[in-house]
């Protein structure tokens, strides 16, 4: 559970793609203008309102986030005039953010729409009783099955996809990679080499930046794709209980022992304890650093940056030790929601709200504020005809079926603590052994705080 | 000589800080995201203010109306009404002592509990209003400057009470014209210690007051903070900015303290 | 002189005035004054917090409960972090208190004397309580920033040690105590200052003609008259140290690791997680040990005080 804002607790809030940042620059979707989409059968398919109506939308406190929604709220209101979209964005980052939500839902309060993560945090919300189903909807058909099961419970269907997938695995300098002759690894072993060949050179080998303490969770989250490929039912075993898929035992302890490999060899960026994330981005795309393990989504946070450079940066799957099992992990985006707070006017407003954003004209704003990682959830949305190369590695790794999902999409459980476990894993404070059995009792708390059956 | 080093230090102590701030609030976005204590090359100060003027539809002029309406009227009532609870409190001793000690002290150590309150709020119908809002700061006010008058209503002397009460004064007369002037220091430091601590409070206006158009200041911050580095100028100008109220009060209240200590406090 | 206080009367006769004046000193101090404290207190404190301690016996998550009596406080007490998070606690409240009082208590003593550009200082030192936590979280961690910062980007000019203020995991809990210190300083001098011009001058003319040093005077004197202030600043500051937990939050976030965690930040990292019951559980527990250090403090400052 938790993947998402655990793993982008600053800024990457929904679902990590929707929320990022709203590169105007190099934008590659043009929007066409004022471009009504009348003609557009989700759009036109709901019974009609009467009246001008106002809803408001939740978006993050960030101004990616309030930049993104705003595009929304005007967009939609070219295409719908009588719908008013005002932005409430006031959703802190993270598990405030996650904690915010759900205070304004038991409390009947929440927004009319609100962005949220798919997966475990949304089962987390008790969808079947705050949320108004949306399984009826006429875009519902066009939504991509797998994204389905994660804004879905047993009674219903809830969310409509906002945003693209994207991978976590390892950013890379492909032009450090091609001047120092280097090939992608995709074994553990060979990762060191290339990493040693770097530090050789004098360019950072690997980057790590706890001073935003949710990028040092990438080694063990951005690595699930591997666990699954070596043994299928690790999630569900890990999920049940069962005493052999334990982060402490191994597919899954490999995550923690490369958090800790990468310290004691000496291959980290000497700043590692303070650097933050866009400054590590910055050295990763001029260069003075040649491997980050990281999200897809962050790539936009470069095209702000570094906007010259934005496709001298590839992505590779984490290497596992047995190269067999070597993929790429893939998050499904967030998801747009309507509380059952919302009635009358409002909802039917909200419902065509949320239709309009998978529309073309949605999607072409989409596009042009999200900076596209990864492919839509949604048929209806189409990446650009040029991406980054970010979303190109993504898409051919999707492709060529060498991706697996990541673990929140297929089990409730994650331990709250894991960052801070991993910045004492990578800052040689504890060892890997140690690491990873702290979390397998973090995460033994959280299963007994979920009720989950198996854990007492 | 030993004032001058007083000086110094306090300057290098105190004061960098707050230079720091102004110097990164006037910088270039990319400037200011080098974090070296520098003088801006090129000095942006009014086109970063304007910027922060005007981010978000202008979401910090609306903050800073909340912020000054919630603290001006909250400090009031708090200090009102704490004064009295210290003073009853100080003056009659008895049995329940104790017992209204122990919730003062739970009241300072208890972290309020969200939801219950919102409960609350909405079982009486001021959730998400202003008045609800500055009955909950107020509430939350209350233990610490109770505790704070009552320490310094002992310095009072008592004979002064008794001399009002023969003069036929009445307990409301005796309180406000006797008492609370005397209280003077005091109650300067209540109201600037209380009014710094609800204009900066983040966490209780973000649950309890909830909405845009409900913004209050602390909030604003986070307009300009997200991953994103080409605000940080923009969020030191925020930070000089919501800090201005702060100070200006204090500078106003500082000579009304200092009036206060040097008259004696108490004369009899 | 007509000044006197009470505390100066013998005890017997203050006791004769309070009789003498009783009927009259009832109706002088009523009870009602105490009603909208109360009320308030009751209806937006007392009320929901007691609704919450129902709630640390359950799992909750705010759409559901669960009744599972004692399991959150088992659960609270066994959480690896706890013994590592209460000698911290008990470290960061006891120093940073020590030092408010003491440093205010001098601070206080200096600026109430007769100094150059007191209004000045008095203004300066009381400047860091002015920023929001949040803001000084921002500010101090690009000040202190290891390898960018201002700090030890002089610390290096001079050829000092460079040493990673809120990222070494030995240095990090007492940088962020320094830091609470510098912005809570300028309350506890405030508090000393008001309870030192308080006491009559009367007191210091008197033992000035006994030919008293200045350092007598300040023992003799300035000390235990000024006592209703210590206590003050003594329980606030350390309920405030005890419970430390936003400066902690917005500079390092108990880490790095865990190694700047306090009680309240594990509690509030579990109210973050969604364990809403379990949290509240933890804050029953934080409550009784903070009540369990602060009574005996209480009572020992107040009972010291009636020895005058």
């Amino acid at each position: 559970m938790k993947l998402a804002p655990r793993i982008t607790r600053s800024a990457l809030a929904v679902g990590g793609v929707a929320v990022l940042i709203a590169s105007l620059t190099g934008c590659s979707g043009g929007l066409g203008g004022g471009s009504a989409s009348t003609g557009d059968k989700s759009v036109t398919s709901n019974s009609d309102l009467q009246h001008d109506t106002t809803i408001t939308l939740l978006t993050g406190n960030d101004p990616a986030s309030i930049a993104q929604g705003k595009a929304y709220a005007d967009g939609f209101h070219k295409a719908e005039p009588k719908v008013t979209v005002k932005i409430d964005g006031s959703k802190p980052a993270g598990g405030d953010g996650d904690n915010y939500v759900k205070t304004k839902l038991s409390t009947g309060d929440m927004d009319d729409v609100f962005l949220y993560n798919s997966g475990s945090l949304f089962q987390a919300l008790d969808p079947d009783k705050t949320l108004q189903p949306l399984g009826n909807e006429p875009w519902v058909e066009d939504v991509d099955a797998n994204f389905k099961t994660t804004v879905s419970t047993s009674k219903g269907f809830y969310g409509a996809p906002v945003g693209t997938s994207f991978a976590g695995g390892v950013l890379y300098n492909k032009k450090v990679y091609a001047k120092l002759g280097l090939s992608v690894p995709t074994t553990w072993a060979q990762f060191l080499a290339n990493s040693k060949k770097i530090k050789a050179a004098g360019i950072t080998p690997v980057l790590q930046t706890y001073g935003d303490t949710w990028t040092a969770q990438l080694f063990v989250l951005g690595s699930f794709a591997n666990i699954s490929a070596a043994d299928s039912s690790w999630a569900k075993q890990y999920t049940a209980n069962d005493a052999s898929a334990k982060y402490a035992k191994q597919p899954a302890l490999e995550g923690f022992q490369h958090t800790q490999q990468v310290h004691d060899l000496g291959l980290l960026n000497k700043d590692y304890a303070a650097l933050t994330n866009v400054n590590g981005l910055k050295e990763l795309a001029e260069g003075k650093a040649a491997q980050y393990p990281m999200l897809g989504v962050v790539i936009s946070n470069v095209q702000q940056s570094n906007p010259d450079q934005v496709n001298d940066i590839g992505i590779f799957p984490l290497p596992a030790d047995n190269g067999a099992d070597t993929r790429l992990t893939v998050w499904e985006p967030g998801a747009a929601y309507i509380p059952t707070s919302t009635t009358g006017d409002k909802l039917i407003a909200a419902k065509k709200f949320v239709a309009w954003m998978n529309s073309s004209a949605g999607c072409a704003v989409q596009n042009k504020v999200v900076a596209p990682s990864g492919p839509y959830s949604i048929s209806t949305c189409k990446l650009p005809s040029t991406v980054n190369t970010v979303v190109s590695d993504t898409q051919q790794y999707v492709q060529q079926g060498k991706a697996g999902v990541a673990l929140e999409f297929l089990s409730a459980i994650k331990g709250p603590n894991l960052e801070k476990i991993l910045i004492q894993v990578g800052s040689g404070i504890s060892t890997a052994a140690q690491g990873a059995a702290l979390y397998d009792e973090d995460v033994k708390k959280q299963a007994q705080q979920l009720g989950l059956s198996g854990w007492n | 000589m030993f004032g001058l080093i007083a000086i110094a230090a306090s300057a290098v102590i105190f004061l960098v800080p707050f230079l720091f701030v102004v110097l990164q609030a006037a910088k270039t976005p990319g400037e200011a995201s080098s974090l070296a204590f520098s003088w801006p090359t090129e000095w942006r100060f009014l086109p970063n203010l304007v910027d922060v003027l005007q981010a978000n539809d202008g979401i910090i002029l609306r903050a800073f109306l909340n912020s000054s309406v919630l603290t001006v009227v909250s400090v009031v009532l708090t200090t009102l009404l704490a004064a009295m609870a210290g003073y009853v409190l100080e003056r009659r001793p008895s049995r329940w002592g104790t017992v209204i000690n122990f919730f003062v002290l739970a009241g300072l150590i208890v972290p309020p509990a969200v939801v219950p309150t919102i409960w609350v709020l909405q079982g009486v119908g001021l959730f998400k209003t202003m008045l609800g809002m500055i009955l909950i700061e107020t509430t939350f006010g209350l233990s610490f400057n109770i505790l704070l008058f009552r320490a310094f209503m002992r310095t009072i002397p008592r004979e002064l009470d008794e001399a009002a009460l023969i003069d036929g004064a009445g307990p409301i007369r005796l309180f406000l014209r006797v008492v609370l002037p005397l209280l003077r220091p005091v109650v300067v430091t209540v109201v600037v210690v209380q009014a710094v601590a609800v204009f900066n409070d983040f966490a209780n206006p973000l649950y309890f007051f909830p909405g845009d158009e409900n913004a209050t200041v602390q909030l604003t911050l986070y307009q300009f903070q997200g991953q994103n580095l080409s605000y940080y100028n923009l969020l030191f100008m925020d930070i000089l900015l919501i800090t201005i109220p702060p100070l200006v009060m204090y500078v106003f209240f500082n000579r009304q303290i200092v009036a206060g200590l040097t008259s004696g406090a108490v004369k009899g | 002189m007509t000044t006197t206080t009470t505390q100066a009367l013998p005890p017997a006769s203050a006791g004769l005035l309070r009789q003498r004046y009783r009927p009259r000193t009832r109706s002088a101090y009523p009870m009602w004054f105490f009603l909208p404290a109360v009320a308030l207190y009751v209806v937006f404190f007392a009320i929901p917090t007691f609704a919450s301690f129902y709630f640390s016996l359950t799992r909750w998550t705010l759409f559901d409960t669960t009744f599972i009596g004692f399991g959150n406080f088992v659960a609270f007490l066994q959480d690896p972090q706890l013994i590592n998070g209460f000698v911290h606690t008990f470290e960061y409240g006891f120093v940073t208190s020590a030092a408010k009082v003491v440093l205010g208590f001098l601070l206080a003593l200096f600026l109430t004397g007769p100094v150059i550009a007191r209004g000045y200082l008095r203004a300066v030192i009381f400047f860091p309580v002015l920023v929001s936590t949040i803001g000084v979280g921002i500010v101090f961690k690009n000040l202190l920033d290891p390898f960018h910062g201002m700090v030890n980007a002089l610390l290096g000019a001079v050829g000092l040690p460079q040493p990673g203020w809120f990222t070494d995991p030995n240095m990090a809990l007492w940088t962020i105590a320094g830091v609470d210190v510098w912005k809570g300083i300028g309350i506890a001098t405030l508090i000393f200052m008001a309870g030192i011009v308080a006491i009559p001058q009367e007191y210091y003319e008197a033992a000035r003609m006994d030919g008293a040093s200045s350092w007598r005077l300040v023992r003799t004197i300035t000390i235990p008259l000024s006592r209703p202030a210590m206590a003050t600043v003594v329980i606030l500051s350390l309920i405030g140290g005890l419970r430390s937990f936003d400066i902690i939050w917005a500079t390092t976030g108990g880490g790095p690791g865990f190694t700047s965690d306090v009680i309240a930040s594990v509690i509030y990292k579990e109210y973050q997680a969604g364990f809403f019951g379990l949290s509240t559980a933890g804050n029953v527990v934080l409550f009784i040990v903070v009540t369990a250090v602060m009574v005996p403090v209480s009572w020992l400052l107040n009972r010291k005080q009636v020895d005058l």
